[in-house]
């Protein structure tokens, strides 16, 4: 019980308790009887009013006092100085009751009831919010009745702003003043008002800020205001392309299902049943509107007029960083097309902030349609054996190069200066927990800052001796500063081509499969996707990741290796429902099975999260093993593997494997064993 | 220092408590004698002991003859299905209460009075989805609500602009879970926000910066880390020490920090944040709908 100490009640104690209890239900029971029939004189009013001076929290009691209230107003004519007396007298219940209680929601509701009947002055109720600042300058009621009362009476945001600034320099410690800070400041900058431009004001609230942070680096207060100036220094409204597979003067080599007569190592395969190829484009923030009208391709390869495009994203969403559509070739039609793609020709991409494309962005890559010759064979694939070292000379990595910022108005003046700035004052702290993560988090944002080309320029060992230096000063945080070492650790490996190549393959057995290795790193997260959406095999086998959140966007993977890293269940994988290319995957030797919390529960579509389902003949047959391995099924379900590892997991055994089996009737080898018919 | 959890002491705590009905702290909280079934008869259900107690009652008020609100219609409904006795209401008629809350704007109000709050826009969810009728709201729009009270930290409050506080957290994470739209959540940016809870000394967690840590705070903070899978960039074996350090070894309950007084409410807390932390001899705890997860999974995955 919040502020009541633990401690033995002595009989008196007990005795007046009891007393207290006997009142307080004779009062209770002769409330309800007016409640219930509906008396209102001024006796059965006064007695709401003793009940909700001990008791505020007897909500049925304010329901009364509003019935009583509109009872009162019908009866009586309309004189204003009767109508003020009685919402007066509510207004002062209101009071009594904060006073024993300052978080009544029920008192603070009347009050607004009250209020939105027309009466009290501004004055006052600001008055009475100053009072109650001095006493809990927290209290979240307070500040939500500020709102209102601000709202009703349509006081200036500039007022509202110069408040906060009172506040927080009467008090740089006050969480609640800085959040309410960020919300007029946000709104201000969003209208461009007088004063307002964020090139002036951003670097003047930096300043500000540091006083709460240098003032005692321990306080929370300032450090999430702090991390907002940071993503208003970075983020541009506008939404840009970085990336996109086939990318600008990229060469592939597209087949039907089988092998190639020949094998041109220096280009990326792609073999499908189906005829067809994606196409994706990957923006820097959430997009809408990719469609045949906003992305125009230009090309000799036949039926391919009105493309569907997908946003890779959850079902409930139309907007996504990713989008995907599938371009047709016929395999035995052998030619060479060149293949433009002209994105944000008319204005319908839009992201979720309403921004479009401050231009279109235009590329050019060229498919050659070769032949195939034999069959396709079904071997199973292996990660150890049949690989080559990736050729330093391949054209493949010129995929790399993202696309330049066409014309785009980001002004980056003003944002590298206040980053450097900022580098330059958190030197100082150094030494301390907030001063090492906010270093770490600015040495990573010049990044977004700088050209493709001057990206070697980031100081990634810095940041990475950063992130292991927290990771010893501040141990209970130690799995996010490993998280963001992680990240860190992927941009700095694909931050140029000749870092990145050192951990590409080709693998023999199927074309020359582009293969990235990432194993023994201790990776615990996935970063940098967008530099690697050309990779068709990925190996990230003996790391220390638990989910796949990030692998959407590889719409070429048709292999992953996921083994002896710690997946707790199969809802981790969710993200691989979106990678249709999947055939092989190794979820050999993780925790599935091992643990009764699944923390991704809510982020794999399923029935727990309202995602509908059709109900197939493994679910009729068998409810009770769906139920049981819920997750399995419905990921499963989805892919179109081939070949699966699940050995090592406690959850494998009899009964699992055949469940499998059965979900998955066109898998063709479990756990190294080839399956019969 | 307490080294393990007292089950059977918790149990004994809340059947007393079912009949210490007279003194002046339980008739204070007439009002809420729902909330007070839900959290011990759920308590007692992850312990393992739900046989001891036998029928409930209650209509969807507090308690009888107080007024309706969704809080304790959630509480009724949630106790039903612990029961698997959700058959007995008229499903037709607590929806269409609950739907007939939802406002314009996509927000729900308590009841006829009008208060908005993120609060109910959970329990409105959370209720449809465990009667399977979440079709007569307008879904999209009490998303649309629930987004707009997003804060710039991450965070959700009760009504946009709102300070963000671990329980609308809770409440907004929930429903977003529950209908599928965890892509609007920034997981990075609240997880951070809400790793930060825990207080380097105690282990423990608080609900908003420069507070004081707080047992309940293990459920919201800790169910809103799990739903959005980053609970493992806080320390739970601290949190832990803290929970058992908050019961009171001799007549069972947990209270909110080691120094005050047990009640029902930091019981039921402490037992489900050790349920999500895996405490040996918990029942595994659903942490969107805040009832044993094989309850949830009864009433979801039965076509």
């Amino acid at each position: 019980m919040h502020g009541r100490p633990r401690k033995a009640s002595k009989p008196e104690e007990e005795a007046a308790s009891a007393a207290k209890a006997v009142k307080l239900r004779s009062l209770q029971s002769q409330f309800m009887t007016n409640h219930h029939d509906k008396i209102y004189t001024k006796e059965a009013i006064e007695l709401s009013t003793k009940l909700l001076e001990i008791n505020p929290e007897a909500y049925t009691a304010w329901n009364y006092r509003k019935l009583a209230v509109e009872d009162t107003l019908s009866r009586i004519e309309s004189d204003p100085n009767l109508v003020n007396s009685i919402f007066d007298e509510e207004l002062r219940v209101v009071e009594n009751a904060l006073r024993q209680n300052f978080k009544s929601y029920g008192a603070w509701h009347h009050r607004k009831w009250v209020l939105s009947k027309g009466h009290s002055s501004i004055g006052n109720e600001l008055k009475l919010l100053d009072k109650f600042q001095r006493l809990d300058s927290r209290n979240f009621h307070a500040w939500n009745y500020r709102r209102f009362v601000v709202e009703l009476t349509k006081r200036s945001e500039q007022d509202e702003l110069q408040y906060t600034d009172d506040m927080i320099n009467n008090n740089f410690s006050n969480y609640s003043a800085w959040h309410n800070r960020s919300v007029l400041l946000s709104s201000l900058l969003a209208q461009n008002a007088d004063g307002f431009m964020p090139n002036e004001k951003i670097p003047d609230e930096y300043d500000f800020v540091h006083s709460a942070i240098f003032t005692d680096p321990d306080d929370q207060s300032g450090w999430f205001y702090h991390l907002w100036l940071l993503d208003q220094t970075l983020n541009v409204e506008t939404p840009l392309l970085t990336s996109a597979w086939p990318s600008h003067g990229s060469t592939i080599i597209l087949s039907g299902a089988g092998c190639l007569n020949s094998s041109s190592s220096k280009f990326t395969t792609f073999c499908s049943e189906s005829g067809s190829f994606p196409l994706i484009l990957y923006s820097d923030q959430a997009v809408g509107g990719v469609s045949s009208s906003t992305v125009t391709i230009d090309s000799e390869l036949k039926g391919n007029e009105d493309l569907v495009w997908e946003p890779i994203s959850n079902k409930n969403s139309q907007v996504s960083c990713v989008w995907v559509t599938h371009l047709k070739y016929v395999s035995s039609d052998p030619c060479e097309y060149k293949v433009k793609i002209r994105v944000g020709n008319s204005p319908g991409i839009i992201s979720s902030r309403g921004y479009n494309f401050s231009a279109p962005y235009e590329f050019v890559f060229t498919a050659h349609v070769h032949d195939t010759v034999e069959d396709s064979q079904e071997g199973i694939v292996s990660w150890t054996d049949g690989f080559d070292i990736w050729d330093a000379k391949s054209k493949d990595l010129k995929s790399l190069v993202t696309l330049d910022r066409l014309e785009a108005e980001i002004d980056f003046e003003w944002r590298q200066e206040a980053i450097d700035s900022e580098v330059e004052c958190f030197g100082i702290l150094a030494d301390s927990k907030i001063g090492k993560l906010t270093l770490a988090r600015l040495l990573m944002a010049r990044e977004v800052m700088v050209s493709d080309d001057a990206v070697k320029g980031v100081r990634y060992e810095e940041i990475l001796q950063l992130y292991n230096e927290l990771m010893a000063l501040d141990s209970s945080h130690y799995q996010y500063y490993k998280d963001e070492h992680s990240v860190a650790f992927l941009h700095k490996v694909t931050s140029s081509s000749e870092s990145l190549s050192r951990h590409l393959f080709r693998y023999r057995g199927m074309n020359n499969l582009v293969c990235l290795r990432l194993n023994n790193l201790s990776l615990s997260r996935i970063a940098s996707v967008k530099k690697l959406l050309f990779v068709q095999m990925l190996d990230l086998s003996h790391n220390e990741l638990h989910s796949t959140e990030g692998l959407e966007a590889m719409q070429l993977l048709c292999c992953l290796n996921l083994s002896h890293n710690r997946i707790r269940s199969f809802s981790a994988l969710d993200s691989l429902r979106h990678v249709k290319q999947l055939k092989v995957l190794d979820v050999s030797h993780n925790h599935i099975g091992k643990h009764s919390v699944d923390t991704t529960r809510y982020l794999c579509s399923s029935p727990l999260s309202n995602s509908e389902w059709s109900q197939d003949g493994v679910g009729r047959q068998n409810p009770g093993l769906v139920t049981k391995y819920w997750d399995a099924y419905f990921v499963l379900r989805d892919l179109n593997l081939k070949q699966l590892d699940i050995a090592g997991n406690e959850i494998s055994g009899d009964e699992f494997s055949s469940f499998v089996l059965q979900v998955v009737p066109k898998l063709v080898w479990l756990d190294g064993q080839k399956l019969g018919n | 220092m307490a080294d393990k959890l007292v089950a059977d002491k918790h149990v004994r705590y809340i059947l007393m408590a079912e009949k210490k009905k007279e003194s002046f702290e339980s008739v204070v909280m007439d009002h809420l004698r729902m909330n007070g079934a839900y959290w011990g008869l759920t308590t007692l259900d992850l312990l393992d002991k739900l046989g001891s107690v036998s029928a409930v009652s209650g209509g969807f008020a507090g308690n009888t003859g107080h007024d309706p609100h969704v809080i304790y219609t959630l509480s009724a409904v949630q106790i039903l299905a612990l029961f698997d006795k959700l058959s007995i209401l008229d499903v037709q008629k607590v929806s269409s209460y609950i739907a007939g809350l939802q406002n314009k704007d996509g927000s729900f109000s308590g009841d006829m009075w009008g208060e908005v709050d993120t609060r109910f826009s959970y329990i409105a969810i959370c209720c449809l989805s465990i009667l399977k009728c979440l079709d007569k709201i307008n879904v999209k729009k009490a998303v649309d609500y629930i987004v707009s009270c997003k804060n710039l930290d991450g965070g959700f409050g009760c009504t946009p602009g709102a300070e963000s506080h671990a329980r609308q957290i809770f409440c907004c994470v929930g429903a977003l879970a529950i209908t599928g739209n965890l892509h609007h959540v920034d997981k990075d940016l609240l997880g951070w926000w809400l790793c930060e809870r825990q207080d380097y000394e105690s282990g423990g967690l608080n609900g908003r910066p420069e507070k004081l840590p707080d047992v309940c705070y293990s459920w919201w903070v800790l169910s809103s880390l799990i739903m959005i899978d980053r609970v493992h960039w806080i320390e739970k074996g601290k949190l832990v020490k803290f929970i058992l350090d908050c019961q009171d070894m001799d007549n069972g309950g947990i209270s909110d920090n080691p120094k005050d007084a047990v009640d029902i409410f930091h019981t039921y807390f402490g037992v489900a944040g050790l349920s999500l932390l895996e405490y040996p001899g918990v029942k595994t705890i659903d942490p969107a709908y805040a009832l044993p997860v094989h309850v949830i999974n009864r009433i979801l995955f039965t076509k």
